[in-house]
């Protein structure tokens, strides 16, 4: 079958607007909407970061550790998952190209190499989000809806060195604002940092405490989030989590599609049509990556 | 198609290279945070941001235009698809972070 003869069935009139099959068109219709969709997120993000400006957390703060690594590494993490997307798509171009060429066994190496990809970003989000839900240092609610932090001197400290426990030991911790009141008063290199960036003294810190803290937050939900304002980890549920929603969709669409290459469909169909059109769902996913990685880590 | 479809694979990894530098640039700047980029207000935030903004820019036109392949269609469907974004996304980016700011001062 000719193309001409397949764009004209698709059209029934024998049209062919913008010189692009029916399906190609239709593909990029959904790209646009979703690019919309994406933007507002993006651009609802912003506002609240430009709402609360002194307290909003400060990305490098909170993300920053990497498997199998001690210490604190901002931005690595991210920069791996990064490459890994970018590299999937590297191995959907081939694919689609190889699909022109109509070689249908590398047309299944490179696929199946990008479904290998898009499971590994989705399980280091799983591994980001575990992390994130976990927490890392805790915080201290105020009635002010403001998280302050535990510092030592001038310097970011723990919940959990304060009260002298190991904070990824794996077990489930609770503490009261009266334990974190009166480890303060025993321990008093310790004091508390102000949503602000504020460094409080010691006797200020439990002066401070006495009077506003309502909660000791450890680790992040929809509903509270140690690390600072809780829209912040909204923001991150929300953002990340509809990406990585598309990104999931777009591994079960590709493996769907594999399928069908490895039937041999496309080859006769005539064309690897198909393949190219989940091509340009898979280069959107890594697009919208790249901006979330800047407005979401970045910025 | 036709142009790219029979030169190898040169310009994929071309792109690729690209895209790995940028991004390699983006977060080497944002671990560093050289002093004068994060110290000059620019348009209400620092000059990196912009900096990160720009690099951002030129990442995601490689994608469409090499990856997604509309560099290589139709001039009338490249403009169709990109022009909605390029009106509507400056727009809602103007009047939120506008607003944001009025809403900064009433808190």
């Amino acid at each position: 079958m000719s193309e001409k003869e397949d764009y004209g069935k698709a059209w029934e009139g024998n049209d062919k607007p913008y010189a692009a099959s029916y399906g190609k068109l239709m593909m990029w219709f959904f790209l646009i909407t979703d690019t919309l969709t994406f933007s507002a997120f993006l651009a609802a993000y912003g506002f609240s970061r430009f709402k609360y400006p002194d307290i909003w957390p400060n990305p490098e703060d909170v993300f920053t550790h990497f498997p199998f690594l001690h210490g604190d590494h901002p931005l690595l993490f991210v920069a791996l998952m990064t490459f890994i997307l970018i590299m999937s798509s590297v191995t959907m171009v081939l694919a689609v190209n190889y699909g022109h060429k109509m070689e249908k066994n590398k047309v299944i190496l490179w696929l199946s190499l990008t479904i290998v990809g898009g499971c590994m970003f989705l399980g280091s989000q799983a591994w980001e989000w575990g992390h994130f839900i976990h927490g890392d240092k805790g915080g201290i609610d105020t009635k002010t809806e403001y998280v302050v932090h535990v510092a030592e001197g001038e310097e970011l400290s723990s919940v959990y060195s304060l009260m002298g426990v190991d904070g990824h030991d794996g077990s489930h911790h609770h503490f009261t604002t009266e334990e974190i009141i009166s480890s303060l008063e025993n321990q008093t290199q310790y004091n508390i940092r102000k949503a602000d960036r504020e460094y409080l003294s010691n006797e200020e810190s439990i002066t401070y405490l006495k009077k506003h803290a309502t909660k000791v937050l450890l680790g992040a939900n929809l509903e509270d989030n140690e690390y600072g304002h809780r829209l912040f980890a909204d923001y991150f549920f929300f953002i990340t989590g509809f990406h990585g929603f598309h990104v999931f969709s777009g591994v079960i669409i590709l493996i769907i599609i594999l399928i069908n290459v490895i039937y041999g469909t496309y080859e006769k169909r005539g064309h690897y049509e198909m393949v190219e059109k989940v091509g340009l769902y898979w280069h959107f996913v890594d697009l919208v990556w790249v901006f979330v990685f800047t407005f979401f880590y970045l910025v | 198609m036709g142009e790219t479809e029979n030169q190898g694979h040169w310009w994929i990894w071309k792109v690729f290279w690209i895209l790995l530098i940028v991004t390699t640039v983006e977060v080497v700047l944002g671990i560093i945070k050289p002093s004068f980029l994060v110290d000059t207000i620019f348009l209400g935030t620092k000059l990196l941001n912009h900096v990160f903004i720009v690099l951002t820019i030129v990442k995601a036109a490689y994608i469409v235009n090499v990856f997604m392949h509309l560099g290589f269609e139709r001039k009338s469907l490249k403009w169709t698809i990109v022009l909605p974004a390029f009106i509507l996304v400056p727009y809602l980016l103007f009047i939120l972070l506008t607003e944001a700011g009025y809403a900064y001062l009433m808190h």
